[in-house]
């Protein structure tokens, strides 16, 4: 086990320097921390603030989609001015644009990766930090500037408005659409920022796992959330340079008048596109080609955090540990040859099709197995019924309904129905909401005694996780029904269709419902901030569990242990036949006695 | 909710409710439309297959996932839990079974998917075709001589007219961004790609007038991108070339 040199913050208690002095040291513990626990809690909280936006977001294209054209209550005139507080079919572009931005790119994959994976990874090896800390710091600080661009992009020129996938000539087209000008330009910064920061935490990541596991932390005795992260950062390292590559490809057709994604003698809305030459689809390529590894980034590090909790509440070791980690890797093996799923109907050869047809029925499997997996873990436990034992069968319930309506679109003749309607929209909210959101919020319960030394509330967590739960199937389940009814995705006002007219009120029911799950977050919002400060003591290992980062103190100081950790056995031994506890830790040793001689 | 004990229930409620859904949908009208078209009933067989095939297993898994989160609910029980690390042949189980029907289904599809997009008709009836462009679709017959680019070709917007019982090819062109031809109660759909030319083709089984969707984002106007098809009987199908070119010599 290597140890790390730290520098810049760690000053001595005592040092009085004056007030500047002091300003100094809070900047160098609070702010520009490059202790991986400070960075995972910024991470925390900054996504957690754009949690909140993107939920802002979603109730407006609800709204809309309840209510079309009508004004806004309360909040329309304000934000509306020019429109007497309706949504105008522009904003409703910009608005699905951003929430699909702000969710993927600042919610979803920061939160795993930044966040939890941050905060976890060392504690959880047996390290004191990252393997490159003050790296571990840019990739949070690198954060800001796409903050600050996506944020100026909606406030400049109408804002993005190509969809969260950014398609050209829409997207490269300066005069394609009110915002495809300078607000596009912005968008791709924002992006490029993101990929940044997601690169330099997945070398980290990769680099610590590897090379700074405690002594007798065998890469077989890794908790699941720890092979999530590592297989994780695996993907973001491969599949990352391409998206990021084809961002400034994009950047540099509407800014230097390169053709790449531009065919030849485009003209739109009476104005030529330039000298083109290029292809729309190979955007589409080159984005799958990360936006489907993505998906998995998306999802991975969530079904390790399941794991390691189902595992704790169950009180039994995960069942069929190995299998899981193969399926893991066979999610990700498979994952970078399925990306044009997206794409059956784009006009790519259909033979093409096929090809990805047939690898993405066979990346449903391994799916397959971690949902059995899950379920043999529960079969003949000990479960205890806490808040985040509730959000991992909520994980696995909706996750099995997410898989399966996968399926249907991997079957090229039906998604050539279904592709691009309400079913697909249905589809990746039950994985992305159902599964990883709720692995996130899972986590949070989980791992708040460590992260903060106190306990958050249970009772008011299971009333925020009844709620989330009944209010997300209402919203979400009914999609799958609009999508089989051809319901199509990112149209302001579909009702003016026939087909589609009599779907109005089963919207409004969606609508209701959605109001009603941004609502249920508020036990959560309270129950958090107050329990940072009123929640009772949590002590080390407040749920009796197995892995390492519980034998550290809550929270963990500065170099995470006070004593050298030494792993014995597998990450999993709840309710070993013949002990006295119904949890064997994983640095407890066999013997009696602790081993003094140890350093 | 201390006194809340009954997660078993509260999860049995989703494979409850989520069948009474997918049952009562279609008898409330809110289902797959109307498919007048003779391939669609390829994509339905599929769409339905799998929807037996996933809903089987949907409900399997969640009814023993709330089976479990009853019977070995730590409240209830008193035996310990049961250490074990898994079991190999149940891996095996769990693995080959679900492999062999996903490979089915992946080989079941293949021809479905080839006659839709591979096997175009040898003699078609009528070739036409249609260009996007914000927002509106342009159409283009090519007239009695049957050939396109000639004096007397014919001109439409947002309404496409095709005979019934015949075979019919559209061409598929964008004169700016990307569009997608979707058309619900043929069970197609066709991204446009500017610079590219899409070819798909179908033959409608029943005369009447239905929706033409776009289902692409190509910009603000996207939702407004409207147009309709009209499937007729072959006579009035002539009858109404007949008018269109007159109307269009008319003009001229
Ligand atoms: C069980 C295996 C899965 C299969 C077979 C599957 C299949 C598909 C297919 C074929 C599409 C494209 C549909 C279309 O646009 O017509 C799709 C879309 C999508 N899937 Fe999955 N999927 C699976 C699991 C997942 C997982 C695990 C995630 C996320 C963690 C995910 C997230 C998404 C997203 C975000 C989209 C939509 C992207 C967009 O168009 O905006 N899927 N999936
Ligand atoms: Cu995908
Ligand atoms: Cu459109």
């Amino acid at each position: 086990m290597s140890s790390t040199v730290h520098s810049g913050h760690a000053l001595p208690a005592d040092s009085r320097r004056g007030l500047f002095g002091r300003a100094i040291d809070f900047l160098g513990t609070y702010v520009f921390s490059v202790d991986h626990k400070v960075i995972g809690i910024q991470f925390l909280f900054s996504t957690l603030l754009w949690f909140f936006v993107g939920g802002l977001l979603a109730m407006a294209i609800r709204w809309q989609l309840a209510w079309p054209w009508a004004e806004m209550p309360l909040v329309g005139p304000l934000l509306f001015p020019h429109t007497g507080g309706q949504i105008s079919p522009e904003f409703y572009t910009v608005l699905f644009t951003m929430h699909g931005t702000v969710m993927v790119f600042l919610v979803i994959i920061p939160i795993l990766a930044g966040a939890f994976g941050n905060y976890l990874i060392p504690l959880m090896i047996g390290a004191e930090d990252m393997a490159f800390p003050t790296l571990n710091m840019l990739s949070y600080w690198f954060m800001w500037p796409a903050f600050i661009a996506f944020t100026a992009s909606m406030f400049f020129a109408g804002g993005p408005a190509t969809g969260w996938t950014s398609y050209p000539p829409l997207s490269s087209v300066s005069n394609a659409a009110p915002g495809s000008g300078f607000a596009q330009t912005l968008w791709l910064l924002g992006l490029t920022f993101v990929g940044i920061s997601s690169m330099l935490g997945s070398v980290n990541y990769m680099t610590t796992i590897l090379q700074m596991r405690a002594p007798g932390m065998t890469m077989f005795r890794l908790p699941l959330t720890i092979w999530g992260m590592f297989i994780t950062a695996i993907l973001q390292a491969f599949a990352l340079p391409v998206l990021t590559a084809a961002g400034f490809m994009q950047l540099s057709d509407r800014l230097i008048g390169t053709g790449f994604f531009i065919p030849e003698g485009l003209t739109v809305n009476g104005v030529s596109a330039g000298a083109g030459g290029g292809q729309p689809l190979l955007w589409q390529h080159l984005f799958w080609f990360y936006s489907h590894p993505a998906v998995y980034i998306m999802l991975l590090p969530a079904m390790g955090m399941v794991s390691d909790i189902m595992a704790c509440f169950a009180r039994k070791p995960i069942f069929g540990y190995k299998p899981m980690i193969f399926a893991i890797g066979g999610i990700a093996a498979l994952g970078f040859i399925v990306w044009g799923h997206h794409m059956f109907v784009s006009g790519m050869n259909p033979m093409l099709g096929t090809t990805f047809m047939l690898s993405t029925i066979m990346i449903a499997l391994p799916s397959a197995i971690k949902t059995f997996n899950w379920l043999g873990t529960l079969w003949g436990g000990r479960i205890h019924f806490t808040t985040p034992m509730l959000y991992s069968i909520g994980f696995l319930s909706m996750f099995i309904i997410g898989g399966l309506s996968g399926i249907f679109m991997a079957v090229t003749p039906v998604d050539r129905y279904i592709h691009d309607t309400y079913f697909i929209v249905a589809h990746f909210h039950y994985i992305l909401f159902g599964g990883t959101a709720f692995a996130v919020f899972g986590g949070i319960y989980y791992w708040f005694p460590k992260m903060f030394g106190r306990m958050m509330n249970d009772f008011w967590g299971k009333v925020h996780f009844f709620l989330t739960f009944v209010f997300f199937n209402g919203t979400f389940f009914t999609m799958h029904i609009l999508g089989a009814g051809g319901f199509p995705r990112r149209l302001a006002d579909p009702y003016h269709y026939e087909i589609f007219a009599h779907m109005l009120p089963l919207n409004q029911l969606m609508t209701i419902c959605a109001f009603g799950m941004f609502l249920a977050q508020i036990p959560f919002v309270l129950n958090f901030f107050l329990s940072i400060f009123l929640g009772p003591r949590a002590g080390r290992n407040p749920w009796h569990a197995t892995t390492l980062e519980w034998s550290a103190p809550s929270p963990p100081g500065h170099g995470n242990y006070d004593f050298q950790p030494i792993i014995y056995r597998g990450p999993y031994e709840y309710s070993v036949p013949g002990r006295e506890q119904d949890f064997y830790p994983q640095w407890i040793a066999p013997k009696p006695v602790a081993p003094k001689e140890s350093t | 909710m201390k006194a809340f004990t009954h997660w078993s229930l509260f999860f049995l409620l989703v494979p409850l409710i989520g069948t009474a859904i997918f049952v009562a949908a279609p008898a409330m009208n809110l289902w797959l439309p109307k498919d007048v078209s003779v391939m669609g009933g390829e994509i339905d067989h599929l769409f339905y297959l799998i929807l037996w095939l996933t809903g089987v297993v949907f409900l399997l898994t969640q009814i023993l996932l709330a089976f479990f989160v009853w019977f070995y609910d730590a409240r209830r029980r008193t035996e310990p839990a049961i250490y074990s690390h898994g079991n190999h042949s149940l891996e095996l189980f769990w693995t080959v079974i679900p492999a062999f029907i996903l490979v089915f289904l992946g080989l079941y599809q293949i021809q479905a998917w080839a006659n839709l997009t591979m096997r175009p008709p040898e003699d078609p009836a009528l070739e036409v075709e249609v260009t996007g462009r914000q927002f509106e679709w342009r159409i283009r017959y090519p007239g009695p001589d049957g050939e396109f680019d000639t004096p007397d070709d014919l001109y439409h917007v947002n309404d496409l007219h095709v005979p019934v019982n015949r075979e019919v090819v559209v061409y598929l062109k964008s004169e700016d961004v990307l569009h997608s031809f979707f058309l619900p109660n043929l069970r197609l759909k066709q991204d446009i790609v500017p610079g590219m030319t899409g070819r798909v083709w179908f033959r409608a089984k029943e005369v009447g007038e239905f929706d033409l969707v776009c289902a692409e984002l190509c910009g603000w106007g996207h939702y407004k991108m409207k147009g309709r098809l009209t499937i007729q009987s072959q006579e009035n199908f002539q009858q109404w070339l007949k008018t269109m070119a007159n109307e269009q010599e008319a003009v001229q």
